[in-house]
């Protein structure tokens, strides 16, 4: 479990997050909404230790955060940001940088490392892209080689910035039944995501942010007639409980 | 399909090794004065003026040029990585220039021992790489944008060296060949710390290949990998100036080998830093020796300083990349 207690943040002078308390669960897609600026990336960048929160604490499966050095916490953590640039490789280098947080120094590969990468791409589905430039590749199957990349790190948590963003209506779907099955699978996964009615039909669980902090977290179908949610966004959702769809209601 | 890869890649090995042997060889034999290999192995020992020649004037020659060679290439390919940007390169970015002024400086103050001009080179190009990289990161320049910080750095340190020289007019005969690049001048007791540098910078690189690679995932990724970026970038960059600028401390402000060679070798064989950086090197000694020898035999027995053999192959060769580009820098 991560368990975030009374977490402060923010750059410089800027405060982003402010007493902010949450905790996510291994085996759960918690879909994390927002408007834009409320601090769901701070929120992760914040959980992944990349930005040192001011004041609060972290605890990973027990152990506090500041206690973790950056690979310990890489080696619990998998984490895919959002607008990453291209890399010049080949899908199975990237992937098996995956193993990275596991490496001690020279840093080479081991067999098992590679057999891992192996499997990672297998179980996204796209083995046969293995020796294809990512240069090459669609947006959606670039993604799934960064979820292949973070499988092969192995981690209990994967915590993804808009997954989605920039990817065509099938890839978006087909990103979120992957990510899904991972969490039925027992990996906690953590979405920070814009489009709501995908965010609430696919996650088990909504953490929505506003006012620098965690204003609710239940489950989808509880928050979509919310008055929370018109609060924050001034929408509400239409949810067609037979077929787990949502609609958007102005 | 991964078996052809595999191949591909040996075969890359060879002649890179088959390429630098070759122009070791072809240095040390070819010259104002011919040495015949047939006198050199049939009759025995050779003559004593061949012998000298070929120790003292055409050995030190062309080991200065494969380390120098080899360590502009593996420089670049670092400081491409690390910026992550392919146009970037040593002498385009001003951290030749940067060696290039300390070691004007040490010509000024008298400082001519090889481990002193190397030290002080190392510190020159150390400082202009982390003033572009820091000002990259502080202003979020584009590649472009990094690019046009190198031209204005280059330009400013020219002008301060050019400054030094001014008012030290005893280092200016020596200068005209040092801005082009040159190895004339190359003794052993030059190259020794040179070569024990660049060996060991290149060494410790090789065992971080698979970091340079993480690092071009991009500065977030390259974290959630466990990486600390921050202290990476600057052990890269270290290396990279010590690379760059032992290699100027011996030759000069030798342009071009830093964004040819990483280039060359990334579409011949692959992007991967585990091969980038030793095939840079191997395609990097053998092309900067090949380029000394033809500047000693071109108009023998007039000879031409080797950087203006390397700009006239590399400038046509940094105009191709942009072309092909299409100008896709300028915005990105």
């Amino acid at each position: 479990m991560i368990e975030c207690s009374h977490l402060s943040t923010g750059y410089g002078k800027y405060t982003i997050l402010e007493d902010l308390s949450v905790t996510f669960e291994k085996g759960k897609l918690t879909g994390i909404v927002g408007v834009n600026g409320c601090g769901k990336s701070t929120l992760l960048k914040t959980i992944l230790g990349i930005l040192p929160a001011t004041s609060g604490e972290i605890l990973l499966d027990g152990t506090p955060l500041s206690a973790m050095s950056r690979p310990q916490i890489s080696q619990k953590l998998a984490y895919l940001a959002q607008g990453k640039g291209i890399p010049d490789m080949t899908v199975f280098q990237m992937v098996l940088h995956g193993r990275f947080p596991h490496l001690h120094y020279p840093q080479t590969y081991s067999d098992h490392d590679r057999e891992l990468a192996r499997q990672a791409l297998e179980r996204v589905g796209i083995p046969h892209l293995a020796e294809e430039s990512l240069t090459k590749l669609s947006g959606g199957m670039r993604q799934t080689a960064h979820i292949a990349m973070a499988l092969a790190q192995n981690t209990d948590y994967i915590l993804l910035d808009e997954p989605t963003t920039f990817l065509d209506v099938g890839h978006q779907l087909a990103l979120l039944t992957l990510l899904r099955s991972l969490a039925q699978e027992g990996k906690g996964i953590l979405a920070v995501m814009h489009d709501l009615p995908l965010a609430f039909a696919y996650s088990d669980e909504i953490v929505l942010m506003d006012g620098k902090r965690v204003i609710a977290k239940t489950a989808p179908a509880a928050l979509a007639s919310s008055p929370l949610l018109r609060e924050t966004f001034g929408v509400t959702l239409r949810h067609l409980t037979k077929e787990n769809r949502y609609f958007i209601e102005t | 399909m991964k078996h052809l890869f595999k191949n591909k890649i040996a075969y890359c090995y060879l002649s890179a090794t088959l390429f630098l042997f070759f122009a070791g060889i072809l240095g040390i034999l070819v010259g104002s004065t011919r040495v015949d290999l047939w006198e050199l192995f049939s009759k025995g020992a050779p003559s004593e003026t061949t012998l000298r020649i070929l120790v003292y004037v055409r050995l030190p020659r062309v080991l200065g040029s494969l380390f120098c060679g080899a360590a502009l290439a593996i420089s670049g390919a670092v400081i491409q990585g690390v910026l992550s940007n392919p146009l970037a390169s040593p002498s385009l970015i001003g951290v030749n220039a940067g060696a290039g002024l300390a070691v004007t400086l040490c010509s000024a103050f008298g400082l001519l021992s090889g481990w002193s001009l190397s030290m002080s080179a190392f510190l020159g190009a150390f400082g202009a790489a982390m003033l572009v990289s820091l000002g990259a990161k502080a202003w979020g320049a584009s590649r472009g944008t990094v690019i046009l910080m190198g031209v204005a750095l280059n330009a400013l340190l020219g002008a301060v060296s050019d400054t030094i020289i001014t008012f030290s007019p005893e280092i200016s005969i020596t200068n005209s060949h040092f801005k082009v690049g040159d190895f004339s001048g190359v003794t052993y007791p030059r190259l020794l710390p040179v070569a024990i540098i660049i060996l060991v910078s290149m060494l410790i690189l090789f065992t971080l290949s698979n970091a340079l690679d993480v690092l071009t995932l991009g500065e977030l990724n390259a974290q959630g990998l466990g990486m600390n970026t921050a202290a990476m970038r600057v052990i890269f960059l270290l290396l990279a100036a010590l690379l760059a600028g032992s290699a100027v401390s011996l030759a000069g402000l030798l342009s071009f080998v830093g964004l040819l060679v990483p280039h060359a070798v990334r579409k011949l064989a692959s992007p991967a830093a585990c091969h980038l950086l030793p095939l840079s090197a191997l395609f990097g000694g053998g092309f900067v020796t090949l380029c000394d020898t033809l500047a000693r035999v071109a108009f023998a027995p007039y000879e031409l300083p080797v950087g203006i053999i390397m700009a006239f192959l590399g400038a046509p060769f940094f105009l191709m990349i942009l072309i092909r580009r299409k100008g896709g820098y300028a915005h990105d």
